[in-house]
């Protein structure tokens, strides 16, 4: 998988290196870039288009993991570590032992919405209610202030990077020491549009999906942080100041300044055309 | 001449030879694959920790009970719907239908047996489960019911065609001995062509089980995928999590080489004997009836 991402990077950047603009003879410039699995798609778009803004750059896209990603910019292989957590204090303190303090830059957010068919009366759950239904406390909407109705808990398979950051965030609402797992009648799907559909289809259903995916006609879920906490509905503001509790940053990390060619890049990133791209694969724009 | 045309000869049968032997040979190496990555995971994970009730390998919990429950649940909800409605269709089409109607059906069986399963997966996320919710008002509809229902639709194509001929190849003289000692047209059929055929419609249905053991993509869209164990009588109404789909699901993620990748060959190599005792069993049902259809008749 990795291969293929790497041979279509430069697939795209091979194709407009042949132009017979004179700006574009100088000799190309490479950037490496590796790290999260969350953020290789939308790295991978934006190396694309960066083939039409700057030919004469090539970008090299591979995933592995945000720990795999920063260990190699720590190694001094990649320029630019993608990562969906931040940085640990161990890693930076790795990081200056070799001379460079690494720079972070958020790129991106990543914010998971809760479903429910639109037929459900529930509006707002807290975290810790969301984390009892999907670990098997409650399997009633009427628990929670609904219809007495059964709940079916949809979830992404277990290789999907979103199950994982549910589990964390929510069913364990952050907590190192929590061991809560989803109910084993965690209804499994292979896909988002598996979940969409049911929720569409099932008025019990309550699922989840990155905030970019959902269509209008699910009803998503107001979510509060802690009992008493205001219930904040998700939405690029709420996303972007921080209210919304099921939200994460993504980051790209330098060693050191970005310099050159590489700052100019992460400056593209942060331009409304780039973000753009962000916003068409699901993720929350920063701008 | 005469020498080339025995040259000819030579060259085809040892062809023939080669084709028929790389069959096995294939079977071979494809088991010993499966046993090379999947055995380990004896070792890597005790006996006690495998024969578990809950499976989720990105924390190490590798209980595959509750996929071997669910695919047994789901391959007997399919065999009780194939093999009476496969078993019927085939019996029609090769002993009451006229002969027009025939050609019609047999090729229409025929075409079902081609459609993609992932079609009729997706049919049965849209169609199937909802219905199924609000007629049986159930939670979900993506439950071992209906994925029963559409491995049911998948095996009935591979039963009749199978089953048809086998009936078609009966000797005509069978039926004509039976109705002229005044047996009626259906104690012909269940009494004469029937058992007469009996190797064939048994082979029909081993495959058909097999067809549905093996089926993936449709299983993993409308069964829910919920890795619980289904040891009552009404898990059919519940979600379940088969190895097909398990298998499916994970492989593509999993790293090279661990214990999770190790596990899900294992459940390969589980699947791989159970069709192999499938096909043990038919094959052993069949010999024996021939053998003992032969002391009759000497």
């Amino acid at each position: 998988m990795v291969a293929i991402l790497l041979l279509l990077a430069m697939l795209a950047s091979c194709a407009p290196a042949s132009t017979d603009d004179p700006s574009n003879s100088q000799p190309a410039v490479f950037i490496e870039n590796k790290g999260s699995d969350t953020i290789v798609n939308l790295a991978l778009a934006w190396a694309e288009r960066y083939q039409t803004v700057k030919p004469e750059v090539i970008l090299s896209v591979t995933g592995g993991g945000s720990g795999t990603g920063i260990a190699a910019l720590l190694n001094g292989t990649v320029d630019i570590a993608n990562a969906s957590r931040q940085i640990k204090p161990e890693e930076i303190a790795d990081a200056q032992s070799k001379g460079f303090t690494p720079n972070e830059l958020v790129i991106a957010k990543d914010a998971i919405a809760v479903i429910v068919n639109p037929s459900n009366p529930v509006r707002e759950l807290t975290l810790q209610q969301i984390s009892d239904i999907y670990s098997g406390v409650y399997s009633n909407w009427s628990q929670v202030g609904g219809p007495d109705w059964p709940i079916v808990r949809l979830s992404r398979e277990t290789n999907s990077g979103t199950h994982v950051y549910f589990l964390e965030t929510v069913l364990r609402l952050g907590q190192k020491e929590n061991h809560t797992f989803f109910s084993s009648e965690t209804l499994l799907l292979p896909s988002s549009e598996g979940i969409i559909n049911e929720v569409r289809l099932n008025p019990n259903a309550i699922g989840y999906d990155g905030l970019g995916y959902v269509p209008k006609d699910l009803k998503m879920i107001a979510i509060a942080p802690q009992a008493g906490d205001a219930y904040i509905l998700p939405s690029i503001e709420s996303v972007n100041n921080n209210t919304y509790p099921i939200a994460r940053d993504l980051y790209m990390y330098t060693a050191g300044q970005p310099q050159g060619e590489v700052a100019v890049y992460l400056d593209w990133i942060l331009s409304p055309e780039a973000q753009q791209i962000v916003a068409e694969l699901g993720f929350v724009p920063v701008k | 001449m005469d020498k080339s045309l025995n040259w000819r000869e030579y060259i085809i049968t040892r062809l023939i030879k080669a084709s028929g032997y790389s069959a096995i040979l294939f079977v071979g190496l494809i088991f010993l694959f499966l046993i090379k990555e999947g055995v380990p995971a004896l070792g890597e994970i005790s006996l006690s920790d495998l024969l578990a009730t809950r499976w989720y390998p990105i924390e190490d919990f590798f209980g595959i009970l509750p996929l071997l429950t669910g695919s047994l649940i789901v391959t007997i909800g399919a065999a009780l719907i194939a093999i009476p409605f496969g078993l019927g269709s085939a019996i029609f089409i090769a002993e009451i239908a006229p002969r027009w109607l025939r050609e019609i059906l047999k090729p229409l069986v025929e075409l079902l047996g081609g459609l993609p399963s992932v079609v009729l997966g997706f049919l049965g996320i849209l169609v199937l489960s909802p219905n199924l919710r609000i007629l049986l008002d159930l939670p979900t509809g993506l439950t071992a019911l209906a994925g029963s229902l559409l491995l049911g639709a998948i095996a009935i194509p591979t039963v009749v065609s199978i089953a048809e001929d086998a009936l078609d190849a009966v000797p005509r003289d069978y039926r004509d001995g039976a109705l002229a000692v005044g047996a009626t047209r259906w104690q012909t059929i269940w009494r004469v062509t029937l058992p007469a055929a009996k190797s064939g419609v048994l082979t029909a249905i081993m495959l058909g089980i097999g067809r549905a053991l093996g089926e993936t993509m449709t299983v993993m869209m409308v069964t829910g995928n919920a890795p619980v164990m289904a040891t009552k009588w009404n898990s059919i109404f519940q979600p379940v999590r088969t190895m097909t789909a398990t298998i499916a699901a994970e492989m593509g993620e999993v790293a090279n080489g661990s214990s999770h990748y190790h596990v899900l060959f294992l459940i390969g190599l589980i699947l791989f004997l159970f069709s192999l005792a499938i096909n043990v069993a038919a094959s052993s049902v069949v010999f024996r009836q021939k053998k003992r259809a032969e002391r009759i008749l000497s």
